[in-house]
């Protein structure tokens, strides 16, 4: 296995130069990403940084003004979404989405339309998530957040994905429900299965990529292995302001407030003005100053 | 007696109305779009069965073998072409286009085949009936069609349940977004649905020949509204609450004109005024209006 | 229009028919341009000359004209409510049959039927408001199609009553004057009628509400969201077209001096209203304008063979609904600028506010 996604001669998912339009506002800027085969990699970032459209672009449901997805070296940027489904992108889309009057098995019996082959028939589905077998007959809508989560997941799965896209699994679930569904994650990406997740909880995305890239306001600021990036680093990235000098390595964990004085904390300087908008480029500045907090 | 006389000629009129209504149901479900064709498009079958046993001499009972299958055909290429364009720009639009090929259909039939009355002639099959006692005659007809109609919303409910289009309708009806993520083509699905809804409404179209006489202008002064207040009656997402509400507008229509013949179609309609005030969701239905 | 949506919010504090200083960017907002202006003057002077015809031809050519000008009101009526409230309605021929009918009534008790315009339009309007009860709970088709059948309820009602003809119709009493003279009143009547609706129309949508109607027809969900009361507003403006609409029909039952409720209430009017602003261009005002003057011309040249007429509407109103959306009206104003009726704001660039008429569109 590598240690960076950005060694590897031929990712399996590869996004080059992505630009993404919602109407007038630009939601991605030039976003490249690479994930290579039986890798699992993290977007992190705020709350509209574009992490989920990021992942639905991949998936098919935005068309991108400029850039292109690569699947195993097939541009697929013109493919609709169940096309997509078929060449082996799956979505676990925010918020679950199952299809609330159908029953459990239904849902996985839907998921599996694309009619791909693979290991991940409904009965190993059952067999990764043991209680779901004795409520297959359940309508979906009947289900907890944790149990729905996890059979949206089953859904996705029962497309045999090559690349599976997993989208704020742990949103409005209890922490010992995510951790649960997160602790299936090994065992999808030991069968093989390339995995690009979204993730608000840095230190859950830490602990389960081997790669982490960092989105803000569209754009990428930061991108590699968890082992290499300092906290520093991460915060840096994730709310836009920057440390007085990249990789100094305080080695503080993620989450610890940047030691910073007045003078180390700037605008993020990865975000060139002449490319905001023009005429809603002084408000947008004004209306957003550097110093969040989550 | 005459009431209750009046009361079974209404459940096997509402037979006829379920049977309009379904198609009506089955598109506005899926694709949440009414489609104010309706009426017309049953007008239509009923036109091309005329048609063909014009032209073939067979029996217009079995005229339905070649129009239902042109129907469908029908419904799937109009909703891959016309109305998913229409449904690509939106709702709004849809509804409109649906209302512009209402119009468009009712006076092309009105020029090229003439604004008089047709029925589709069964011979004695119309006027043949039995009777319970001395005064409730039933017609052999209108037993037939309310059989078929109920054979009809069982044959979907079951199709709709266990095979694997039904359930990719179902998924569709559900969510859109996330059918197309599980790797459905939403647009062919919706095809298929309309393609039902189309064959629905052919049989219809053919009851409602052989049950009385048609114009060019009967789908959209009586058809529409009929399946329409069917749909409401019942409740939307239940074929059986169509079935009820089918029953229950026909029952109210038959129960007016014992009143008084001009009130038939006032009663109905008042019937569905009074559901949508007191009842919006309908009779058997908890979901929501669209 | 649209593309200037955003920036009304900037101005929307500022007193709306000053220009206003854009705080931060040091821009320009403006509510219109020289050829609203221009509009302005050359309507005036339309209307005077309008206003005069009477004296200058026939009174088959008012004839006409009076036909124009109920087309005009209800298209306008039918625009305001589904492009900018966002209601598709394909029963609005309920307001038009009833306000016929209150005028046949008030005419019956011996008030002229001129005097009767403002009463019978009124009397629809608070009809307007349970039938607004009854079909506001209701969204996209469930609405469109119970108010059809409200339409048939309307007509089924007045059928029953036998001092109203039932079905067979009634002659409108009350109209002594000469044939010449006649013509001329119901001319002037309609003509009357139609600048109030348009007027009336321009006038709501550049108030306050003009702005939620705007962002109603822009997304009707977001308006809800950030907290727009798209409920009342929907039923101000359902309420202004059950007027309109009520005028339009009294105007066509002094027009027609004989009602017949099939004809009263027949859904054909409705469907002129949808075709007329489709084709114009939904969602502006000039848009019905634009489509009557084209359907107008349509109905005169097909009209020897009214299923012909019905069928080649049809064809170009589905034409134009799925791939020119914004009708003609649209594509012109695209294409030159011109905004006739400037009910959005303008932002110009410091200092570039143009001075040329008809200032080609420089997107902002």
């Amino acid at each position: 296995m590598t240690t960076a996604g950005t060694t590897d001669a031929s990712p399996l998912l590869e996004v080059a130069g992505l630009s993404v339009h919602h109407g007038q506002l630009q939601a991605l800027h030039d976003v490249s990403i690479a994930v290579p085969a039986g890798q699992v990699h993290a977007m992190i970032g705020a709350n509209g940084a574009g992490k989920s459209t990021l992942l639905r672009t991949i998936a098919g449901l935005h068309a991108p003004t400029a850039g292109s997805v690569r699947l195993d070296g097939r541009d697929i940027t013109g493919l609709r979404p169940e096309r997509r489904v078929a060449a082996g992108i799956a979505l676990v889309p925010e918020g679950r989405r199952l299809f609330p009057s159908l029953s459990v098995e239904e849902n996985l019996l839907v998921g599996a339309s694309s009619r791909r082959t693979g290991e991940w028939s409904i009965d190993a589905i059952y067999d990764l998530f043991g209680w779901m077998r004795d409520r297959r007959r359940q309508r979906a809508a009947q289900l907890s957040g944790g149990e729905q989560q996890a059979v949206a997941i089953g859904r996705a799965l029962a497309a045999n994905p090559s690349v599976l896209l997993l989208d704020e699994l742990s949103l409005g679930l209890a922490p010992v429900v995510v951790r649960r569904i997160y602790a299936t994650l090994p065992q999808l990406a030991a069968s093989g299965m390339t995995i690009l997740l979204v993730e608000q909880d840095v230190s859950q995305a830490l602990a389960v990529a081997s790669h982490v890239h960092c989105l803000l306001e569209g754009r990428v600021t930061l991108a590699g292995p968890p082992a290499g990036l300092t906290g520093a680093q991460i915060e840096a990235a994730y709310f836009g302001v920057s440390a007085a000098s990249n990789g100094n390595g305080d080695g503080s964990p993620p989450g610890t407030p940047a030691s910073a004085g007045p003078a180390s904390v700037a605008p993020a300087g990865s975000v060139p003005a002449s490319s905001v908008p023009a005429s809603s480029g002084p408000a947008r500045q004004a209306d957003q100053p550097p110093g969040v907090h989550i | 007696m005459t009431w209750v006389n009046a009361v079974i000629q209404g459940v096997m009129l509402g037979g006829l109305y379920a049977l309009f209504a379904c198609g009506l149901s089955l598109m506005f479900g899926v694709m949440k779009v009414i489609n104010l064709a309706h009426g017309d498009l049953a007008m239509v079958a009923a036109y091309i069965a005329l048609g063909v046993v014009t032209i073939t001499h067979v029996p217009a009972v079995w005229s339905f073998v070649l129009v239902v299958p042109i129907f469908a055909a029908l419904g799937y290429v109009l909703q891959r072409t016309l109305l998913q364009a229409s449904l690509n720009r939106g709702v709004i639009t849809t509804l409109l286009v649906t209302f512009g090929l209402s119009v468009v259909i009712e006076n092309a039939l009105q020029q090229f085949l003439s604004a008089n009355s047709r029925e589709l002639n069964i011979g004695s099959l119309v006027s043949d009936s039995f009777s319970i006692g001395s005064q409730i005659t039933i017609a052999y007809l209108d037993l037939a069609i309310l059989v078929v109609a109920v054979a009809v919303l069982l044959g979907l409910q079951y199709f709709l349940s266990s095979s694997r289009s039904g359930r990719m309708i179902r998924a569709v009806a559900d969510d859109r977004e996330a059918a197309q993520l599980s790797g459905i083509n939403y647009r062919h699905v919706f095809g298929i649905a309309t393609a039902i809804a189309f064959g629905t409404v052919a049989l219809a179209g053919l009851a409602y020949g052989m049950y009385t006489q048609f114009d060019p202008t009967t789908g959209t002064t009586a058809l529409l509204l009929y399946a329409f207040e069917a749909v409401v009656i019942g409740g939307l997402g239940s074929l059986w609450g169509t079935l009820a509400g089918g029953i229950l507008l026909g029952v109210a229509q038959q129960v007016g004109a014992q009143y008084h013949a001009a009130d038939q179609v006032l009663a109905g309609q008042l019937l569905f005024l009074i559901i949508l005030v007191l009842r919006p969701q309908g009779i058997t239905s908890r979901r929501e209006l669209a | 229009m649209s593309a200037v949506g955003q920036d009304t919010q900037a101005a929307g504090g500022q007193h709306p028919r000053v220009a206003a200083r854009g705080p931060a960017a040091g821009r320009v907002v403006t509510r219109s341009r020289r050829s609203a202006l221009w509009a302005g003057l050359a309507a005036v002077v339309a209307i005077a000359i309008l206003g005069y015809l009477p004296y200058l031809v026939f009174s088959d050519t008012t004839g006409l004209m009076v036909q124009f000008f109920q087309l005009l009101i209800m298209a306008s009526m039918w625009n305001l409510l589904a492009g900018y409230a966002g209601l598709v309605s394909v029963g609005h021929q309920a307001f038009i049959g009833l306000g016929a009918y209150f005028v046949v009534l008030l005419a019956m008790h011996g008030l002229s039927p001129f005097t009767a315009i403002p009463i019978a339009t009124a009397a629809t309007g608070v009809v307007g408001l349970p039938v607004w009860w009854l079909v506001s709970r209701l969204r996209s088709g469930y609405f469109a199609i119970t108010m059809w059948v409200i339409a048939s309820v309307c007509m089924l009602i007045i059928i029953q009553i036998s001092s109203l003809g039932s079905g067979t119709g009634i002659a409108l009493s009350g109209l002594t004057q000469s044939p010449t003279l006649l013509a001329a009143d119901t001319y002037w009547a309609t003509l009357a009628v139609a600048v109030l609706a348009i007027a009336g129309i321009y006038a709501l949508l550049r108030s306050r509400l003009g702005l939620a109607l705007t962002a109603i027809r822009d997304d009707e969900a977001g308006a809800k969201s950030i907290g727009g009361r798209v409920g009342s507003v929907q039923r101000l403006v359902f309420l202004v077209t059950a007027l309109g609409c009520g005028a339009a029909g009294a105007v066509y039952a002094i027009g027609q001096q004989f009602i017949v409720p099939t004809a009263a209430f027949d859904v054909s009017f409705t469907a002129e209203m949808i075709f007329i602003t489709i084709i114009g261009g939904i969602g502006t005002i000039e848009g019905p304008i634009i489509g009557t003057i084209v359907f107008f011309i349509l109905q005169q040249t097909l009209s020897a063979d009214g299923t012909w007429y019905w069928i080649v509407l049809g064809l170009v109103a589905i034409a134009v609904a799925i791939w020119a959306p914004r009708g003609i009206w649209g594509l012109v104003s695209e294409r030159f600028g011109i905004r006739l009726f400037p009910v959005g704001f303008y932002v110009w660039p410091a200092g570039e506010q143009p001075r040329r008429l008809l200032a080609r569109s420089a997107r902002p």
